[in-house]
């Protein structure tokens, strides 16, 4: 047979779960590289960046990946959800994914960076009182940009980019993997014009982000049986035009869901009315509408009213390094399932501005709540939709509104994700119990192992693991640091310790690049 | 800091033994009064870190009791500012009982405490984390699991 180089998937390349070097480079050429990262956004980033700061070169890692900054695809979901660069995100002061340290912070950094002896004092005064004087201080948007740009920057971020798809990664006879993609036009590295390239590697990190977005199954429903696709939006994607409509005529938007990303529809709505001249009622359904705090213990008791269940972040914060993180280690199956659920669910940061608006907004009647599991969505009178909805009495209510914004969830199954699907028929890779990709606590793929090779998992796609809060800026980075761990204790770089640490931290306080 | 118990314990340790210890013997003969001696100053600095370790370890299990009332298991850091008062006034009614007779100055005594507790407190809310980058996910632990 000889070597075309097409860049071919050959139906015995897709029918074999592992390839052997002569079985792939029949078709495809190879690349070779010690460890991959499979995504390019800011789980990729904390990996790579904690590897390069541990000692690897850039020779070393490769990350495939089609977006340029490694925020990219963060921004265009918080964009669309109603963060914008100058509001504030919701994780904390050293949740800092631009340096593994967590020191300086955000607040520190804000405050050295502001102009003004009390522009100074104001996010240090925040962090010292926090949560229990104020809120928890939290970053603007803008400043977790311009901070991992300059993180790229100074590890030699574009050095390491594959641009292009992800199809698959392959398990490789005698070890390690091979992950293939389809290079996006002009950046074939192989410079021969090939559909596809096969990137060997020992070690494989996989951080690919939501699969997609879902709706509500009666929303779903609705925009499939008439085709309405405008009236229908999910919070996640690009609705600027509902805001825009919304400034033209009075009219009437229904908020579905109760978590952060609802409380930043409403702020959104709330503010263009305030502020903007936009005259639109909001109507907000809650499926379960918290009166109360939740849980039955003092010692296990969350902030609840008003609707909404209040917790500073996704998850309690000690789930990320404290006593939770550690409970939840030595739990598996339904036990670990359960507490991730009752520390997470729906749920949103308390703000006092937020609090003042919605209550402006009941007293002015602009703003107003319901409870109720909905019946059935159609379209109403004057080119609205109908949601029929069984309140709390059993009682059935109609509401209307003009447009309805569902901000309920971006988790799809993992196994929309093609390369996601892949790994689970051909990978030996299995479901946790909230049916992600199944981690070991060092976030090796469970079942995927390729002696001596490894591969991991950290985001959204492995949530469901031993650690919670996994899907976040500091959970991407704690599973950045464990990955580095295991990979140190295979031989794969050296693990790091004191003196590299305080060495290399000196390095990022003076933004040197990483050699 | 979302600390555990045997973490708040051994970062306690670790923070009065080098931290601690190391600003006590920098700053002791800066606090000899006129007719004081040296030892003296050293006796009653070095007793009030011992005092602040060894009661650290009873306090610690208090703060872990009050941390379960908390939703986030966390410990905000302005609480970790604030008992140093209580924490202080026990450790200076015992060096009083183990002066008894020639009880040391107040502002001695004071000084040395407040400015060792807030140096150990700014070790502890950034610069160990640099030193040991597993620190802020095992709750403190110093020694690892
Ligand atoms: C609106 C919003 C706000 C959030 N706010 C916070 C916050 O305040 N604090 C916090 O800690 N966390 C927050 N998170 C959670 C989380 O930290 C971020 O979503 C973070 O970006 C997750 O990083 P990731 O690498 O897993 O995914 P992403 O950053 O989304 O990166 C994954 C990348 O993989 C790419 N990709 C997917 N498939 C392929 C393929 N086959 N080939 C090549 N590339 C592929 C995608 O295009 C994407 O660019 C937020 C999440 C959202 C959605």
């Amino acid at each position: 047979m000889t070597a075309d180089r097409s860049g071919e998937l050959t139906p015995q390349l897709i029918e074999t779960g592992t390839w052997s070097d002569e079985l792939v480079s029949r078709t495809l050429p190879i690349v070779d590289v010690p460890f991959v990262s499979i995504g390019g956004g800011l789980g990729s980033l904390a990996a790579v960046d904690l590897l390069r700061i541990a000692g690897l070169r850039t020779d070393d890692i490769r990350v495939v990946t089609t977006i340029d900054r490694p925020h990219q695809t963060y921004r265009l979901l918080a964009e669309n959800s109603q963060i914008p660069v100058e509001e504030r995100i919701r994780s904390d002061a050293s949740s800092t994914i631009d340096n593994i340290w967590g020191f300086p912070s955000y607040a520190t950094r804000e405050a050295m960076s502001a102009k003004g002896l009390a522009n100074k004092i104001a996010p240090l005064r925040h962090v010292l009182v926090e949560p229990v004087l104020d809120d928890y201080y939290t970053p603007t948007a803008g400043q977790v940009y311009s901070s991992v740009d300059a993180e790229a920057n100074r590890i030699g971020w574009n050095k390491m980019l594959l641009k292009g798809v992800v199809r698959m990664v392959r398990r490789r006879v005698g070890g390690g993997y091979f992950t293939v993609y389809t290079p996006k036009a002009g950046q074939d590295p192989t410079h021969g014009g090939t559909k596809r390239v096969a990137v060997r590697s020992r070690h494989v990190h996989i951080a690919v982000g939501y699969p997609g977005v879902r709706f509500l199954p009666d929303l779903q429903k609705y925009r499939k049986t008439h085709k309405d696709f405008s009236r229908v939006v999910n919070a996640y994607e690009n609705h600027d035009y509902v805001y825009e409509e919304l400034r033209r005529r009075p009219s009437t938007v229904m908020v579905r869901g109760s978590g952060i990303v609802a409380s930043r529809i409403l702020v959104r709505l709330l503010d263009d009315r305030e502020k903007r001249g936009a005259n639109t009622t909001v109507i907000h359904l809650f499926r379960n509408y918290v009166r109360e705090p939740q849980g039955d213990r003092a010692t296990f008791r969350r902030d609840g009213r008003n609707g909404f269940a209040y917790q500073g972040f996704n998850y309690p914060k000690a789930a990320w390094g404290g006593q939770l993180k550690e409970q939840l280690e030595s739990l598996d199956g339904d036990a670990r399932k359960d507490l991730i659920g009752r520390l997470g669910g729906t749920n949103t940061p308390h703000r006092r501005a937020w609090d003042d608006q919605l209550e402006r907004g009941r007293h002015g009647g602009w703003y107003r709540q319901f409870e109720g599991q909905v019946q059935s969505v159609a379209p109403g009178q004057d080119q609205t939709v109908q949601t029929t909805v069984a309140d709390r009495a059993g009682r059935t209510i109609q509401l209307e509104a003009n447009f309805i914004v569902d901000a309920t969830g971006l988790e799809s199954d993992i196994s929309e994700h093609r390369v996601l699907a892949d790994l689970l028929d051909y990978g030996g890779a299995g479901r946790n119990p909230l049916g992600r990709l199944d981690v070991e606590p060092s976030f090796e793929v469970r079942g995927t192992r390729s002696e001596p090779g490894r591969m991991y998992a950290s985001g959204s796609i492995a949530l469901g693991g031993y650690y919670a809060g996994v899907d976040s800026f500091l959970g991407l980075q704690y599973a950045a640091l464990r990955i580095h761990d295991d990979l140190a204790s295979a031989g794969f770089g050296t693990r790091l310790g004191s003196m590299r640490s305080v060495k290399e931290w000196w390095r990022w306080m003076r933004q040197q690049p990483v050699p | 800091m979302t600390p555990t118990l045997v973490g708040r314990i051994q970062t306690r340790l670790f923070l009065l033994a080098t931290v601690g210890l190391g600003w006590t013997i920098l700053i002791s003969p800066i606090l000899v009064q006129q007719d004081g001696s040296v030892g003296r100053v050293y006796a009653i600095t070095i007793s009030a870190v011992f005092l602040t370790a060894v009661f650290g370890v009873g306090w610690e299990l208090l703060y872990h009791a009050l941390q379960q009332y908390r939703w986030e298991k966390d410990w905000p850091i302005l609480y970790s500012l604030v008992v140093a008062f209580p924490e202080g006034f026990l450790v200076w009614i015992s060096v009083l009982v183990i002066f008894f007779g020639s009880p040391p100055p107040f502002l001695v005594f004071w000084f040395h405490f407040l400015s060792t507790w807030s140096l150990v407190w700014l070790v502890a809310v950034g610069p160990i984390k640099v030193l040991l980058p597993r620190w802020r996910y095992q709750g403190g632990r110093i020694v690892e699991k």
